[in-house]
């Protein structure tokens, strides 16, 4: 037997996971609350306490971790126009697993400045102009940024003509700057993989010492990469397969949290139905969208919001004032389980919705459009319609009974049918929590985190 | 000497591809670098992109007879997009029906578009003409 240990230090849970990768198959699970504020140390063994306590002593040849602990990746971003170079930016930082917490476009200003320097991000990604297109944005924004006293490292991925100027504006300021590629350095051309493999390198040798995780470095032979970035990769792995064993093709991860709810979606999505015609920036074939106000729990207030009260109600079979009652004590005590059966079907609701309006956001759309000529398919974004699977993951729903009904929102429906969401996937849970780390345990042994996902991912009947 | 950029489309849902392609061979091969955005493409999508790429050049195509609608206001949209001075072109079966050509290139010019091209232009004539205001000759 050859033990390697995976971690996944998350923001509320340190969670652990141990494979046998001679045998190929998961020896356990376990997770205990993180505390990063003390010694990061302490979570992860009383995580591996839980773990050894149903596995019996385990001796670990290699182990690997990733990370969200500490308020995740912070990520500020500027383009130009928002629908092209400021878009771009944003889907390189939120597929390198970043938390986008500010997307900027056009010309920074004095008080755009004042803020990022309140945010004081761990990164800042200045983009903007096609190569050889407009520079006049992006050296005003380098000097806008380099007028900011916090020291934050800058990656600076906008047009070729312009990155010079903007590198030497930058270090004479004192930052760290890193040149990459223009994420378009063609109009309608995304080119995120550059800039993603920056941001993890930054993150490997700045964030980890930053956010007290080195501590647990002794223990690790390596901080790999952010949390989401790990999902990204389980999700690639499962739709291509490896050399040795096929993939389950195209499919889609949700992952609905207590704050944000994450989609993930490894397809071209071209269009499928004949003679559409497709607008708007090329989607990244693994793309990974973050809905900020969809949560079961701090963001709770924006899921109703969205769905309006009255589908809350229709869901859980909760009258109006019971649903604003249990959404008050829910939102301010966050910490509430599922322990009564009106919670139960208030969070029933909550998970359905959830997964419904982050799809739906996620997914691309189609509209027919009456031309001289006829009709017209205009689709914009991923068409999703032949997806062959959705995994469901995420501590707050992995645990419920009818979590196929839950899941089931993320397909095609009659209310939406101009959003090109699954008609027929199968449902798939995560019921074990296993993605991150079979992420993870993809970078050295992509056969073993294939089988153990086909193996523990439960079909959802 | 640096190549001139051009932004390149047919406006509105006009879906008519095969003179998009030839123009964009055209332009291409004669020296320009051409952002080629296709068929039914909106005004903003022209701005969004001629802002991106620093364009020179905006070039229109409208063949379906409703590029009166679909162009005006695109002049005024560049002005405030910052693209001052933009040269802008249309060109093809601009107008519903027979009116005779002079009467509508006054009234495009009028929108503020520079050079109007009226059904059947050949590629050159326009290709004369951005060499001719892109002072490349």
């Amino acid at each position: 037997m050859k033990a390697v240990l995976l971690i996944d230090f998350g923001s509320t849970y340190t969670k652990v996971t141990a494979v046998d990768v001679d045998e190929g198959k998961l020896l356990g699970t376990s997770a205990s609350y993180t505390t990063v504020a003390t010694d990061i140390n302490e979570g992860l063994h009383n995580a591996l306490a839980l773990l050894e306590k149903e596995t019996g002593p385990l001796d670990f040849a290699e182990t690997y971790a990733c990370s969200s602990a500490a308020g995740g990746l912070r990520i500020v971003t500027s383009g130009l126009v928002p629908n092209l170079t400021a878009e771009a930016a944003k889907r390189a930082s939120l597929g390198a697993g970043g938390k986008v917490l500010r997307v900027y476009s056009y010309q920074l200003t004095e008080d755009d400045a004042e803020e990022i320097r309140q945010i004081n991000p761990e990164i800042m990604l200045l983009c903007g102009g096609t190569d050889g297109g407009n520079s006049e944005c992006i050296i005003n924004n380098a000097k806008i940024v380099a007028a900011i006293p916090e020291n934050f490292p800058v990656v600076l991925a906008g047009n070729r003509a312009a990155a010079r100027t903007c590198e030497t504006i930058l270090r004479e300021s004192g930052k760290d700057v890193y040149v990459c590629p223009n994420v378009m350095p063609q109009f309608n051309q995304l080119n995120i993989d550059p800039v993603q493999k920056i941001i993890r390198d930054i993150f490997l040798k700045r964030i980890v010492q930053a956010k007290g995780l080195s501590q647990a470095q002794s223990l690790i032979d390596d901080i790999m990469m952010p949390t989401p970035a790990a999902v990204l990769k389980a999700a690639e792995l499962l739709a291509k397969g490896t050399e040795n064993t096929k993939g389950w093709g195209e499919l889609m991860i949700v992952d609905v949290g207590g704050a944000t709810t994450d989609v993930y979606t490894i397809t071209d999505g071209h269009p499928s139905k004949p003679g559409a015609v497709l607008k708007g920036l090329p989607e990244p074939y693994a793309k990974r969208t973050v809905e900020g106000d969809i949560g079961m729990r701090y963001s709770a207030h924006g899921i109703v919001e969205d769905a309006g009260i009255a589908r809350v109600c229709e869901l859980s079979g909760l009258s109006e004032e019971k649903v604003e009652e249990i959404l008050e004590l829910i939102s301010t005590h966050t910490d509430t389980l599922p322990n009564t059966d009106e919670v139960r079907r208030f969070d029933y609701a909550l998970a359905s919705l959830a997964i419904e309006i982050a799809v739906t956001r996620h997914a691309g759309t189609i509209e027919e459009v009456f031309t001289p000529m006829g009709l017209i398919y205009s689709q914009v974004g991923k068409d999703l319609t032949k997806l062959n699977c959705v995994i469901a993951t995420g501590g707050s729903i992995i645990h419920t009974t009818n979590t196929k009904d839950i899941v089931s929102h993320a397909m095609f429906s009659p209310r939406t049918p101009n959003s090109l969401k699954p008609l027929n996937a199968e449902i798939y849970i995560d019921r074990s929590y296993i993605l991150a780390s079979m992420g993870l345990l993809s970078e050295h042994y992509p056969d073993v985190a294939l089988n153990i996902m086909k193996k523990e991912l439960i079909h959802g009947d | 000497m640096d190549k001139k950029t051009m932004i390149l489309g047919v406006i509105g849902s006009d879906v008519h591809a095969v003179g998009n392609q030839i123009l964009y061979r055209a332009f291409t091969d004669a020296g320009f670098n051409v952002v080629n955005l296709g068929v039914m493409v909106s005004q903003e999508e022209f701005i969004e992109a001629a802002v991106e790429a620093n364009a020179d050049v905006i070039v229109v195509s409208s063949l379906y007879g409703h590029g009166e609608l679909d162009c005006r206001g695109l002049r005024e949209k560049c002005d405030e997009a910052g693209l001052k001075n933009i040269l802008l072109y249309v060109g093809g079966n601009i107008v519903v029906g027979k009116q005779p050509f002079d009467e509508v290139e006054k009234r495009f010019k009028d929108m503020g578009y520079d050079r109007v091209f009226g059904p059947g232009t050949p590629p050159e004539t326009t290709i004369e003409c951005l060499r001719e205001d892109l002072k490349l000759n």
